[in-house]
């Protein structure tokens, strides 16, 4: 098998030119947006080369606690992305249940998968940990925004169903189950619809990336089948995590509908 | 049933003594925002004062669980809710939320009657007219056969006919079962008639309190 053609610094220059039609094109409709499109791009670049960079470097130290602190940064970026992404006001006991869902419902999928399904020695082999932790705290990070934001939303719109339950005699998750049940379909479907057009519509990144190394089709279909299951799975567990947990916090301890 | 004292909610109620005795009709009437629906949902537990005790058959509500509370003392909001589902999952609603038995589809049909709501038990709830959705609710609130019933206003949406039908099947029930209703209305006619302890609120404050001889 051949290994992937080495891409020259004027290729990637090359590659820029998608960039300057854009350009072109924006200021033509006089769309005035070429600032944002001019940031981005420089944010792109920037950002994935220092990547690049940071990974060569865990890639070859190949440490455990290397890897872990990594794993923990991302977290990190991924919750403060939740919190500037949910447009509402999120309450302090929620943004703890969004912490907590996060880091143990992508952190579990992640050690079985890596134990179970990829089964390699170290298990902790950064080549597979870090960017299979990405993928799942990625979409789990999404998951968990759109989770959060329906779940305030719902509790919102549907108040005098809630309290006329409460009124009645239902337990908080008895009352809240209506919007626990709407904010986790809502996270979860964009997971669910992508497995539809999977191979068809497009063929997704990861598994793009792995045939363009070189790498048989079916090794790489393989890969990505078992990712987007593990993709599926720590969605699952943290916006389940995420809406379970986070009902209760509109709840004070007289089972009252607060905030 | 119910004692209050020294109850104070927010800027909106201030009770410094009132007693709900029961198995009795006690009615509560007054202007619009004197306080009046506060005090059912500070009797439901749905709010809690900010200071003073309420006591609930002796008990004190802070150590009653509040979920039991209000399998026990049920409140009809004056607006019905109406859950998706028939008008068979409504009714029997209530019942499953205090993990209760459900009862026969022949007790229901004769309740709604009763309303004068005869509809199909398997019809979509959402459908029903103001007035009906108020019947419905109504009815839910009586299947429970909760020891008392807060009523807020629960027939403002009906005519006078149907408001009179409804009410002597509110207080039928109460006197058949020795049940407690504690009734808020502006109708000082309403309350006449049927209530057995009048209480008038003005401003979040009680004006007037009256025993009603038999």
């Amino acid at each position: 098998m051949k290994g992937i053609a080495e891409i020259g610094f004027s290729q990637l220059l090359a590659a820029y030119v998608f960039l300057i039609l854009l350009l072109v094109m924006a200021s033509r409709q006089g769309i005035d947006k070429e600032k944002e499109i001019i940031v981005s791009a420089l944010r792109m670049t920037f950002q994935l080369v220092l990547m690049g960079y940071v990974l060569v470097y865990i890639l070859e130290f190949n440490s455990l606690l290397l890897s872990a602190c990594t794993l923990f940064l991302m977290e990190l970026f991924a919750v403060k992305n939740i919190y500037s992404r949910v447009k509402v006001e999120i309450n302090p006991r929620l943004r703890r249940v969004i912490v907590f869902s996060m880091f143990t419902g992508t952190v579990t999928p992640l050690l079985y998968f890596l134990l179970a399904v990829i089964n390699i020695s170290p298990w902790y082999e950064a080549r597979y940990f870090i960017p299979i932790a990405g993928m799942f705290i990625g979409n789990s990070m999404t998951g968990v925004s759109l989770g959060t934001e329906r779940l305030i939303d719902s509790i919102k719109t549907k108040r005098e169903l809630i309290e006329g339950a409460l009124m009645l005699g239902a337990t908080p998750k008895q009352a809240a189950k209506i919007a626990v049940n709407d904010a986790f379909t809502a996270a979860i479907m964009p997971t669910i619809n992508s497995m539809v057009g999977m191979g068809i519509v497009f063929l997704p990144g990861m598994m793009t990336g792995q045939i363009l190394s070189g790498i048989s089709p079916l090794t790489a279909i393989k890969y990505q089948i078992a990712i987007m299951l593990g993709v599926l799975g720590s969605v699952s567990l943290t916006v389940f995590m995420l809406v379970r947990l986070g009902y209760k916090t509109f709840f004070n301890e007289r089972a009252q509908l607060v905030g | 049933m119910f004692v209050l004292k020294n109850v104070r909610y927010k800027n909106i109620l201030y009770i410094d003594h009132l007693v709900i005795p029961k198995g009795r009709i006690t009615c509560i009437t007054g202007e619009s925002g004197s306080g009046k629906t506060t005090l059912l949902k500070l009797l439901n537990n749905l709010i809690s004062s900010d200071s003073g005790e309420i006591f609930y058959m002796g008990k004190n509500m802070r150590e009653i669980d509040p979920v039991q509370l209000r399998r026990e003392v049920v409140l009809l909001p004056q607006t019905p809710v109406i859950f998706p589902g028939t008008i068979k999952d409504n009714l029997l609603i209530g019942r499953r939320f205090s993990e209760r038995p459900p009862v026969g589809d022949d007790e229901l049909s004769v309740l709604l009657e009763k309303t004068r709501l005869s509809k199909d038990l398997a019809s979509s709830a959402a459908e029903l007219s103001g007035g009906e959705k108020q019947r419905l609710a109504l009815c839910r609130v009586l299947l429970m056969e909760p020891d008392a019933l807060l009523l807020d206003e629960p027939t403002s949406a009906l005519d006078n006919d149907t408001a009179d039908l409804v009410m002597g099947l509110v207080a039928n029930y109460a006197r058949d079962k020795r049940k407690t209703i504690v009734m808020v209305t502006h109708s000082k006619e309403l309350a006449r008639i049927y209530g057995e302890k009048l209480v008038t609120i003005n401003g979040g404050r009680i004006v007037h309190v009256e025993e009603v001889a038999e």
